[in-house]
Parts: C-alpha cells; structure tokens; sequence
C-alpha cells in the first residue's frame, strides 16, 4: 500500500475514467496522487484481518432504523406500473436527439 | 484589520425566526408576495459582492407566495412553513430550473423533476427563492471549487464560508433566506455552517430522502438544513425528514416534532468530550470559545464526561477513499450523451467522452475522480477501498460503543475558523484536513448540529458540533438549543 504512482499509472486511470489530461495537468496529477495515498498509508498501522468491510451503514445494528429495503417483504414497494417521465421531456435534455434515440458519434471504425 | 471586519458587518443581518413571520402572516401584518419581493431586493444588493445565489426561481416564488396571501386572506389555516423564503443548494434538482451543481458540466440543464426535500418544503407553504452556490459536486471545504466563482463570507469578504454548502450558509447569515437546504458528505452543511455563524443540521443517513440530490457518494450523502436558530433548523428537518419510496434508504421511523423537542430542557443528559477531537492542530480561539460552550452546558445541569474516540485520526483518509471511489463511480453517469455539456468536436464515441469530461469537469472533481478510479482499480482495491471500508466499521462502532456511555458528544465543528480566499488552494491535501472534525460522523452514519458558539477577537465565528447516536436528531437539539441559550460571547 505504498505504491509509487508513476506517469503511466496516470494515463491509465485516464482511460479508465475517460478523462483526458493536458501534459502540465498529469504531473500535477501524479504529485498530488502520491501526496494523497502517502498519508492514507496511515491506515496500514490498523489490524483489520477480521474486520468486514462496512459499505452501508444500514448494516450496522439491527436496532437502526435505516432503510426500508432490508429484504423483508413487507418492506418492498407494490409491484405496480406508476407514471413516469414522458420520452419528450428526457429526450428535450439531450444534446442530440431524433427524438426517439440520444445520437452520439461514430463508435466502430469501419 | 478593524475597520475591515466593521465594513463587513454591513452583511450580517439576522432574519426573523420562522415562528414570527408566520405569525405575522396569520395576522395580516405581513404578506408572502412583498416578504419575497424584499428578498429577491435584498439579493440583487448583496449578490454582486458575495455570490451566493446561482439562479433565482422568481416565478416559482412569487406564484407560491400568492397561494399563501390568498389562504391568509380567507383566514384558512397556514401551513407550517408558509411564506418562509428560502434557497436551495444546486446539487439539489429543481424541475424547469437551473440546476448546475456548480459544475460547467451541468450549466444550462433544467432537470425534469423536483428533488423531494424541495417538494416537501414547498408542500409546507416554503417561498424558494434560488439556487445557491456550491463547490462543484459538492467536492470541496471552501467554495472555491465552484465554476461560478466563490461565495464569500458575510463576516469578512475576502473569507471562505466554508464548503461544500457555502452558498446555504451565506444565504442565512446574510439574510438572504430565512432558512436553506444544504448537503454534507463529509461535513459540507457543517463547516460552513459554523464558518457563518448558523445553524446546520445533518440528518442521521436515511433519515431525509435522497432522491433529486445529484450524487457525490451515495452511502454519505444526506441533505440537511441551514437556519439562523436551532428551532428553525429543527423545524424544517421535520418538514423534510420521512420515508420516500424514490430512495430505499430512506428510513420510515417515525419523525417526532423536532422543533418541540428541542425545547426540552438538558439538565441530566450525558456529554461526551472525546479528548482527540481537543488535540494539536486545534487553533486556541477556537478551543476557548468551544470549552465555554461546554461550561454552559455543565450549568444547564448536564453531566460532562471525558471520552475517547481513538480512531479519529483514521477518519479523513478513510473517507477520502470512500467517498472518492464512490464518487468516480457516481460521475460516471456525466458523459454527454443524455443530458449536460458535449465537447462540440468529437470524432468517435471515446473521444466524445473524453473531451466532453475534461472540458467540463473542474480540477478537483478530476483529482477525486482519479483518486476514486485508483482505489478501485485491479491491484489495488484490496489495499486502498477494502481497507477503507473495513477501517469505516471500526469508527462506527466506536461511536455506538460511545453512545451506550453518552447522550451526546460534542466537539469544535472544524479545527479553525473561517480561513483567507486562496490560502489552501494549492495544497489538496491541507485542504481534506479541514474535514478532520466532520468526516467522522459521515462514516459512522450517525447525526450531528454545528450551533454557533461564539467568536475569534477578530469577530469570526466558532461553531460546536454536536453529535447523537442514529435518529438521535431531538437529543441534538435539545443539546444545541442549550449552547444557543448561553448566548457565548467572544
């Protein structure tokens, strides 16, 4: 947990979260990523071998009240078809349309 | 240095409390349409110098403010917030209405529908006068992450009003709504709630529905209000707190009659002092001004103990993980295809993407989305998320093992008070260290009030935070109500 970010690193995770940097920004970009992930490496002083991961803290203590989808049948909406947004009123948003489909531009090279 | 902080003082301006101009309403003192017609004034005033508001909803206001003098006028009993005016941060959707998350990425959409909490207020009589400023995706301690440019602190303009909910925060303490919703992931209703001298309320999670909040980190985000007095506050959670089937988190608890039960008196109830959140780092004005907060409450009757959270300083880079990870995942969904910017030239799918996100997205939201897409990413999820999530169920269970012992924990809101425009900006990390204080009940769930309390010398305030176990808002109050009665001076 004390990886060394390097430029490559940055250009993948580009990729992976469709982002494009200009060249100033990634080495800004790769200093600030390390500075940041040094000071997480706190965490490694803590034993958390059996400790299970919290995603959500409606998991923690049957007492709390959070949710109203814990599984329990009673808990689940009605299965029932409900009114919702017309196609014209998502569509009106796009920055391009046919009115029926979002267009986007070429995706497969021919 | 004085004649600074005098000419600032022209900004500050108490607004009346909620009870008041109700009052003044049913009696025909006052009516909702002049009520709104001064605020939107008052903001065409103060805007320019302090941008707090994004977008006005006009229309919108002056049209609810007219169902509201016309049931005044029959003598119809009036609902529980009418003709409060209010702001609305803008990562909360507005049907037909700006809606920016003060992102560029979002500029010009005017979403389909109405977020609940703004629905709810509304429902209760509620003027909604705007939009207010934010740092972009609610990313940020200080509101300088906004596209739009910062708000600035009523107390002393050349000040941050704390982040993310800067704008909800401004708006109160300048007088520029009655009362306003906010956000807090980490502690963005809060902090600049204290930085403001206000009152801000952060909801246990599940607590108020989160359906139409435009998503940062979906298991911390909650939307709270701001208001001038802690009864406001706690009325206005009543209004929005509530089970909503658009969000299955949302819990259907009961929600007791907040503002009635922060009038309860405290005399008995256990305080909890936990000694870390009093260690290094904490600035003396701000530690002095919080202890005779603490003194107050020791004369109110309450038993004061000392505690340990021993985990705290795990917190920040716990929730730096979380939340960022969260986030990359949550802002995925901004791609230019639906809804919000396209970069205009593109010549494949990927490219469109790409240019339309690094064109639209300000650097902080890239740094946490890159810092996120890093966590999760193959061979290294295990070592940076896993371990934050596993590290969050010890600070949460540090907190229940804490609650079995006190009523209430309360500590300073934030280590200092409102800090210079540009004094962390180019330190991120300097930055995420403000949240010290906050981001320790984001992870854990549980709720918390910052109530002012108090001064610097040089007249900026200091905010207490006030924390309670989940769906422990009335004890909350009750505890803030307490520090607001003590009327702590500098």
């Amino acid at each position: 947990m004390s990886a060394k970010v390097t430029v490559e690193d940055v250009e993948r995770v580009a990729t992976l979260a469709h982002l494009q940097l200009a060249p100033e920004e990634e080495s800004r970009m790769v200093r600030d990523l390390n500075a940041i992930l040094d000071y997480v490496t706190e965490l490694n002083e803590l034993d958390t071998s059996n400790i299970a991961p919290l995603a959500q803290v409606s998991e923690i203590g049957s007492e709390l009240e959070i949710g109203s989808g814990d599984g329990s049948d009673a808990s689940l909406r009605v299965d029932q078809l409900v009114p919702s947004l017309s196609r014209a009123a998502v569509m009106s948003h796009a920055p391009e349309t046919d009115q029926v489909f979002f267009k986007v531009p070429k995706v497969i090279e021919r | 240095m004085p004649s600074e902080i005098k000419s600032a003082e022209s900004y500050v301006e108490k607004p009346q409390t909620i009870a008041a101009l109700r009052a003044d309403l049913a009696a025909g003192r006052a009516k909702a349409s002049s009520l709104a017609a001064s605020y939107f004034e008052r903001i065409e005033r103060l805007n320019p110098r302090l941008n707090i508001f994004l977008s006005l909803t006009k229309e919108r206001a002056l049209a609810q403010a007219a169902r509201i003098d016309a049931t005044a006028a029959k003598g119809d009993p009036l609902p529980l917030l009418a003709g409060v005016p209010v702001g609305i941060k803008d990562v909360l959707v507005t049907q037909g209405a700006p809606s920016t998350a003060g992102s560029k990425i979002l500029q010009g959409y005017r979403p389909p529908y109405d977020c609940t909490a703004v629905a709810r207020l509304e429902a209760a009589g509620a003027v909604i006068l705007g939009k207010t400023n934010c740092d972009e995706f609610a990313m940020g301690s200080s509101n300088e992450n906004s596209a739009y440019g910062p708000v600035r602190n009523p107390f002393d303009p050349e000040r941050v009003p704390g982040g993310s909910s800067g704008g909800s925060a401004a708006a109160v303490a300048s007088n520029l709504a009655v009362a306003t919703l906010g956000t807090d992931t980490g502690g963005s209703i809060r902090q600049p709630a204290s930085f403001c001298g206000v009152v801000g309320v952060l909801p246990t999670y599940g607590r108020v529905s989160r359906y139409g909040l435009i998503a940062f980190a979906s298991s911390l985000d909650r939307i709270g209000p701001l208001a001038a007095n802690v009864r406001d506050a706690a009325t206005v959670l009543g209004v929005i707190a509530g089970h909503d089937p658009c969000d299955a988190t949302s819990s259907s608890a009961p929600v007791p009659d907040y503002a009635a039960e922060s009038d309860k008196p405290v005399a008995g109830l256990r305080i909890g002092v936990p000694a870390e959140y009093f260690a290094d780092g904490l600035d003396p004005e701000v530690r002095a001004a919080v202890e005779k907060g603490i003194a107050a409450l020791e004369r109110a009757g309450c038993v004061i103990k000392p505690i340990s959270l021993q985990h705290t300083k795990y917190a920040v880079p716990t929730y730096y993980l979380v939340a960022t990870a969260e986030a990359s995942a949550n802002l995925a969904r901004f791609d230019g295809v639906r809804y919000g910017y396209r970069s205009p030239s593109s010549a494949t799918l990927s490219d469109m993407y790409s240019h339309s996100r690094d064109e639209g997205f300000g650097a902080e939201v890239k740094r946490r989305i890159f810092l996120g897409t890093y966590a999760l990413s193959a061979g290294y999820y295990d070592a940076y998320y896993l371990k934050a999530q596993q590290v969050r169920r010890l600070l949460a269970e540090e907190f229940l093992r804490a609650f079995a012992e006190v009523d209430a924990i309360v500590t300073p809101t934030s280590p200092v008070p409102a800090f210079k425009l540009g004094e962390k900006t180019g330190d991120p990390l300097a930055m995420y260290l403000a949240d010290i204080y906050t981001v320790t009940a984001s992870l854990a769930g549980i709720c918390g009030v910052s109530v002012p309390c108090g001064a610097t010398k040089a007249g900026l305030p200091v905010g207490m935070q006030v924390l309670a176990r989940h769906f422990g808002e009335s004890t909350a109050f009750r505890v803030a109500r307490a520090v607001e009665a003590a009327k702590i001076q500098e």
